[in-house]
């Protein structure tokens, strides 16, 4: 059984599913983020206490986290293997053509590591009681570290990076699935540079907005 | 032309190799890379030093013999093509050549540039191979095969197992040596009746090895002489799933 679980490629499918996962999760988070573009908090408050407290979604969140964790720790120990497979690398470095983005997959994996890290400590930690703060206003906290201009930088930086990991992410994730196909692989790398595109711009311009403009 | 050469020098499996420099005059551009190999081996010889050893074999491109990681490629930078099959008219004259052997776990080291790569040897026999009754030889066409199987099995079994996948990937992984391996027996009958078998264990052996995970970089199917293509590790992948 141990063999089955752990076996080079068992671990791909299982990151390729988590990663899947988070894919998916993105879009929904971003959509609850742009209602922190209106002036009412309400709504965004609203929809955070929603998400805090509606059962459905508590067990989504069991998942998610799982998914988040299973990710990580999973990455780290492939790329642990990864750098044993090889203990004396090559003088001249290898020029053979790859997927650019595919070679810093665990260096973009590790600062959106530290954001989710800086982002849980300003959040998520605050509404499981582990850090002070009030959890019914989410907007209030979103919008007062907006206005810090190092906490921007640091959202910019670490969601181009994001962009940077999820293109490489996208495609891969069906390559390792095994949904490798000769009309559709194209059409998911488009897609997948869309995905890689839209989603940390989204995030950003928010940002921006309320950092410049509110 | 003439040529600098910093090849890879080490005496055997546990000495600490380094990067020993030649100078080479006289290349003409219509040697093959190993042929400039052997003028150098022959000027070693004359001057009572010891030649360069690396392995080669049939030197038409077939036997996955040769092998030399060559300014950062395997194989050299022409793509399609073996080491014995490089022509020299690619380089330019006054060029400094870095030869290294393959990297990785699985391929130590034996002398200079030979490593050795019985590791793919281990996994060919893990499950390879079709099991089939001695006797004598069945009518060809008794069980029909779909032509593009045909054809893309037949594009997966011209592997020649050199091994520059392994030498080319960044994490020495042998996942397109092992998807090639499995694709030209999954996609053809002969092959279906142990696929499950076969997936199991020579994944299973490949891990073992100590080959590392494929993260979908692509540097092997860029590398491979043969040109073997990454939809045969998304077929691997699939095999592997069904086989559980």
């Amino acid at each position: 059984m141990n063999k089955i679980l752990f076996s080079s490629i068992s671990k791909k499918f299982v990151m390729a599913l988590a990663g899947l996962f988070l894919i998916v999760f993105l879009p929904v988070h971003l959509s609850i983020n742009l209602m922190l573009l209106k002036p009412d908090p309400e709504p965004f408050n609203r929809a955070a206490h929603f998400m805090a407290t509606f059962p459905l979604v508590k067990i989504v969140e069991v998942i998610l986290i799982l998914a988040i964790l299973v990710h990580i720790s999973w990455g780290i120990y492939l790329q642990i293997q990864n750098w044993l497979a090889r203990p004396q690398g090559y003088v001249v470095k290898i020029k053979t053509r790859t997927s650019f983005f595919s070679r810093f997959m665990i260096w973009t994996g590790a600062s959106v590591l530290t954001f989710l890290i800086i982002h849980f400590t300003n959040f998520y930690f605050i509404r499981l009681g582990l850090v002070e703060g009030n959890p019914e206003n989410f907007y209030g906290v979103a919008h007062s570290l907006f206005k810090i201009p190092a906490y921007n930088y640091i959202y910019l930086v670490c969601f181009i990076l994001l962009g940077l990991h999820l293109y490489h992410a996208f495609s891969s994730a069906f390559q390792t699935l095994g949904l490798n196909h000769r009309l559709w692989t194209p059409v998911v790398k488009v897609v997948a540079l869309i995905y890689a595109i839209v989603i940390p711009l989204g995030f950003a311009v928010i940002s921006i907005t309320i950092w410049q403009f509110r | 032309m003439k040529l600098t050469l910093k090849i890879w020098r080490q005496k055997d499996a546990r000495a600490k190799g380094s990067f020993v420099t030649y100078h080479m005059d006289n290349v003409s551009p219509e040697m093959s890379f190993l042929e400039m190999m052997d003028a150098l081996n022959k000027k070693l010889v004359e001057e009572d030093k010891d030649p360069v050893a690396f392995d080669h074999d049939c030197r038409e491109g077939i036997c996955g013999s040769c092998g030399m990681y060559i300014n950062g490629h395997p194989h050299g930078p022409v793509p399609g093509v073996t080491t014995c099959h490089l022509s020299m008219r690619y380089f330019n004259d006054g060029d400094t050549i870095w030869v290294e052997p393959w990297r990785a776990k699985p391929f130590p080291v034996i002398r200079d540039l030979i490593v050795d790569r019985s590791a793919f040897d281990k996994i060919q026999v893990a499950g390879g191979f079709i099991s089939v009754n001695a006797g004598a030889a069945p009518e060809a066409n008794s069980i029909p095969v779909r032509k593009k199987n045909a054809d893309e099995a037949f594009d997966s079994a011209i592997c020649i197992g050199c091994g520059a996948c392994v030498a080319a990937c960044k994490n020495a992984s042998a996942m397109l040596f092992v998807s090639a391996k499995i694709s030209q027996f999954a996609l053809l009958p002969q092959g279906r009746v142990e696929a499950k078998d076969r997936v199991r264990a020579m994944v299973e052996k490949m891990d073992e090895l100590g080959f590392g995970n494929c993260s979908n970089t692509g540097a092997c199917e860029a590398a491979c002489p043969k040109k073997i293509k990454l939809t045969n590790i998304a077929r691997l992948n699939r095999e592997y799933y069904k086989a559980y």
